[in-house]
């Protein structure tokens, strides 16, 4: 074969400047553009979410076994966590509170803590943990198999049948698990100040007893109701946009659970200011006498 | 189940003059970013007739019969059900327009959380409140009876238990369960033995025969599609370019279909 019968490679093409600027253009703007996407196919399920939400019928053996899943599921993690949160919060804040003298106020600085922020906080991690993925990755293995086609075309509407039972139960379940969580931090955090440090158990309950009201609480489970409405929304979104096999049921899952953890750490603080005129400034829930 | 068996000609005859076609697709177009799937696809399916719509991998066949049960939008054109443009219905009519439907899809789409007599009851469950307790029981098992499907097969058994033929069976039970007008069957021998897809075939054909279903079936198998068919349609590049009675096209000048039906049928 001689040199000239030889494919010749087509020439590169030269990088001119404009060139190279609408490349950089387009890569930057990129990012921006795919969030706004993503955003308006999430805000799009959530409204066709809402479409269905009051419209019959009711679904109430999906609802009772999602329930079970979000709640029954999550509790082991939510007790184990609670509670060592708990006690690591009053060991930690005994040791600081000691320095003036203030050992009584750990009771009431750990269930104010747990009751208003690291509870419903905390909670929602664990059941994004483990519900989130868990419905992102049955949603979107049913996405691939087409099955959710399926039920479409069975005249079966899957928004109504898979995602407003799952909403409804993380809804319901994520203040009961929030409360549960607080209940086992609180008693972590007795048995660390009044078992091992030796705080007058009378003195520690009473100073709780002063310092917190009901409306604490309230904030937390309304916290945990939102977190729960994020969770499963984010995570039946991400369930029924996979693709591509295994491998995107995974990719869902992943973003199912990152979303959702970065989604309540923003939210915790935006329905903090949201909810402390409207629960402690304007409503004032005085329930129990002091 | 009492729907009289018909002959496709008779029907597609009488139902001219009394009713419109079970399915008219007209000037259907689709695209998906830079790539335009379907390029303007006209289309008639007569009452109670088998249309294969025969095509290559990607040429848009899936995608074609997503739009004719509303699972997809159109950009341009018209998919007309039974007298009615679905094509820009809302949520609420579609799921009214799809009761005339039952689909069987490529792996069976069965649903993988219920055993294979909820999977047949489940349309039975969600849209016949009057069948309940034995009545229900009893419908479940004549529909696993229709297609000969055996008692270990109604048990509590998953679809995950099953092999491929009897899923598609299950997957055909469940699909003719509320008596549809028209059955859809994307690539229903893809992957079969030539066993199974001779069962496949006749599981086909036993619906037209028994229920008087309308059938659109999309496939690349040759044999299977000469076999069932009344009509078949050729996709080929987003277009239908021919399409007809299987011995009309059998003798087809377009080079595609000569290509694809020569892989079969051999170059002479």
């Amino acid at each position: 074969m001689t040199s000239s019968s030889l494919p010749v490679p087509a020439p590169t093409p030269r990088a001119s400047p404009l060139r190279i600027v609408r490349e950089l253009v387009t890569a930057i703007g990129q990012g921006p553009l795919n969030f706004i996407d993503q955003a308006g196919r999430l805000a799009v399920f959530c409204l066709s979410m809402l479409f269905w939400l009051p419209r019959r019928p009711f679904r109430w053996s999906q609802l009772f076994r999602h329930l079970r899943d979000v709640g029954f599921g999550s509790l082991f993690i939510v007790v184990l966590t609670g509670f060592f949160t708990g006690m690591v919060f009053g060991f930690q804040t005994l040791q600081g509170f000691r320095r003036f003298g203030a050992e009584a106020l750990v009771g009431p600085a750990t269930l104010l803590t747990l009751s208003r922020e690291l509870g419903p906080v905390l909670t929602g991690l664990m059941v994004a943990g483990r519900s989130g993925s868990g419905m992102a990755t049955e949603l979107g293995t049913m996405r691939v198999t087409e099955q959710i086609d399926a039920m479409a075309t069975l005249a079966v509407e899957p928004m109504q049948y898979l995602v407003v039972p799952r909403v409804l139960a993380a809804t319901f379940m994520m203040p009961l698990l929030t409360a549960i969580f607080t209940g086992c931090g609180f008693l972590g955090c007795y048995l660390i100040g009044v078992g091992r440090e030796g705080i007058d158990p009378g003195v520690f309950l009473y100073e709780t007893w002063l310092a917190t009201d009901p409306d604490d609480f309230y904030e937390g489970w309304i916290k945990g109701a939102f977190f729960g409405v994020q969770i499963s929304l984010i995570s039946s979104y991400e369930g029924f946009q996979a693709s591509g096999g295994a491998r995107g049921v995974g990719e869902a899952a992943t973003r199912a659970v990152v979303l959702s953890s970065v989604s309540i750490l923003v939210g915790t603080y935006v329905l903090a200011e949201l909810l402390d005129p409207l629960i402690h400034s304007y409503i004032h829930f005085d329930a129990l006498p002091k | 189940m009492n729907r009289p068996s018909t002959q496709p000609e008779t029907t597609a005859v009488t139902s001219r003059a009394e009713r419109p076609p079970a399915i008219e697709i007209r000037g259907l177009r689709k695209r998906f970013g830079d790539r335009e799937v379907l390029k303007g696809i006209d289309l008639v399916v007569e009452r109670g007739s088998i249309l294969v719509i025969l095509g290559g991998s990607g040429m848009g066949k899936s995608v074609l019969m997503k739009h004719i049960i509303g699972l997809l939008q159109p950009d341009a054109g018209q998919v007309i059900v039974d007298g009615e443009d679905i094509s820009h219905m809302s949520a609420l009519e579609l799921k009214r327009v799809r009761r005339k439907f039952g689909m069987v899809f490529q792996q069976g789409a069965l649903f993988d959380s219920m055993t294979n007599w909820e999977n047949v009851a489940f349309p039975l469950r969600e849209h016949r409140k009057d069948l309940k307790g034995q009545a229900l029981d009893d419908k479940v098992r004549s529909l696993f009876e229709l297609f000969s499907l055996k008692a270990d097969v109604q048990g509590p058994r998953f679809p995950s238990e099953l092999s491929g033929g009897q899923r598609k069976r299950v997957a055909l039970a469940r699909a003719v369960a509320l008596e549809p007008e028209i059955v859809l069957y994307d690539e229903p021998t893809t992957g079969l033995d030539p066993i199974t897809t001779d069962q496949v075939d006749e599981m086909i054909l036993d619906a037209k025969k028994h229920l008087g279903i309308t059938s659109v079936v999309i496939s690349h198998d040759i044999a299977s599609a000469f076999k069932v068919a009344d009509n078949i349609a050729f996709l080929y590049q987003g277009l239908i370019v021919d399409q007809g009675h299987p011995s009309k096209l059998r003798h087809s000048e377009h080079p595609a279909l000569k290509v694809f039906l020569s892989t079969w049928f051999g170059k002479n």
